[in-house]
């Protein structure tokens, strides 16, 4: 399980790495650990997945590419076919099972506005079901930071 | 202009969507891999990081071994006259991290244009923070429904599809 000193680095890694020959020293010193402490905590939540991934946040639209909510209503029982056919899909940055007709619900990316359409339309051939789109018409806040 | 400059943001994406390798010196370490040097790179991801390409070099957190077991995508049916007003009160709430408008679907049963994420301890923190959501919103509000997450099937970021 996580301690107090896991749940205060969680905490600063939410917000940007130095660009530093040495960033986890520089965070190290920001909280009083040591490069090499910070380095093996960092490692062991990654194990223990409660870092899923650590590295640079892309957006895909400031490059020209597109972000959007995607939704299917999938049988129960063929959820888990699907599901690994939708994984399957590079696009596809994150997908959750959410409790409703419409279960799976996950989030394409894609290097151009266009690819969203024919990424879902790719996504309808291979699955045989229908993919609704919810692109974001206005954006009123992001918040980064979950309390840890 | 130096020689890097061939190499390009593409390739550069390519070496870090899997993510940042959690050594002492991890810029340098991706450099070379690139065949360019560590400040170069530093560079190269410090203009990414003006034009908005990245958005920060940061670590995703899995709410649920966070503690953090219920997370509820509230989804409301708000007048549209009144929805860029409301939307901002809503997405101003400290609880709400993610809020948004959307495009409904009527057709496939679902009325709803207002998209507010809450995540909570317990289902209870969360419907008490739906149900101020609701007195926000008042008559202008049609409808309303919450999805709760009951598992993450991919959370991986952008990976670029491989060309050629």
């Amino acid at each position: 399980m996580l301690d107090d000193t896991d749940r205060l680095l969680i905490n600063r890694l939410q917000d940007d790495l130095p660009l530093s020959s040495h960033p986890f020293a520089e965070v190290g010193k920001e909280l009083g650990l040591s490069e090499a402490d910070v380095i093996s905590r960092i490692e062991a939540m990654k194990e223990t997945g409660a870092i899923t991934r650590f590295g640079p946040f892309f957006d895909v639209a400031a490059m020209g590419g597109a972000f959007c909510l995607c939704a299917i209503a999938v049988p129960s029982d063929q959820f888990e076919r699907v599901m690994i056919e939708v994984n399957d899909f590079p696009e596809v940055a994150h997908n959750y099972e959410r409790d409703h007709t419409l279960n799976m619900w996950f989030v394409l990316a894609t290097e151009t506005p266009e690819g969203i359409a024919e990424t879902a339309e790719r996504i309808e051939e291979k699955t045989g079901l229908q993919v609704l789109c919810f692109p974001k018409l206005q954006e009123f806040f992001i918040g980064f930071r979950v309390k840890a | 202009m130096s020689v890097e400059t061939k190499i390009s943001d593409r390739e550069i994406i390519a070496a870090l969507q899997g993510g940042l390798p959690i050594v002492a010196a991890p810029y340098a370490e991706v450099a070379g891999k690139l065949g360019m040097s560590e400040a170069d790179l530093v560079a190269r991801i410090a203009a990414m990081k003006d034009s908005g390409a990245i958005r920060r070099i940061a670590a995703a957190p899995n709410h649920y071994k966070l503690g953090m077991v219920a997370n509820g995508m509230t989804v409301w049916d708000v007048e549209d006259a009144q929805v860029a007003e409301l939307g901002a009160q809503i997405g101003a709430l400290p609880f709400v991290t993610h809020c948004y408008e959307r495009p409904r679907a009527r057709d496939q049963g679902w009325p709803y244009n207002l998209f507010a994420m809450v995540h909570g301890d317990t289902p209870d923190e969360v419907e008490a923070k739906r149900a101020e959501i609701a007195a926000i919103l008042g008559d202008a509000c049609h409808g309303h429904d919450i999805l709760y997450s009951k598992r993450i099937l991919k959370k991986t970021g952008l990976r670029l599809r491989k060309r050629g």
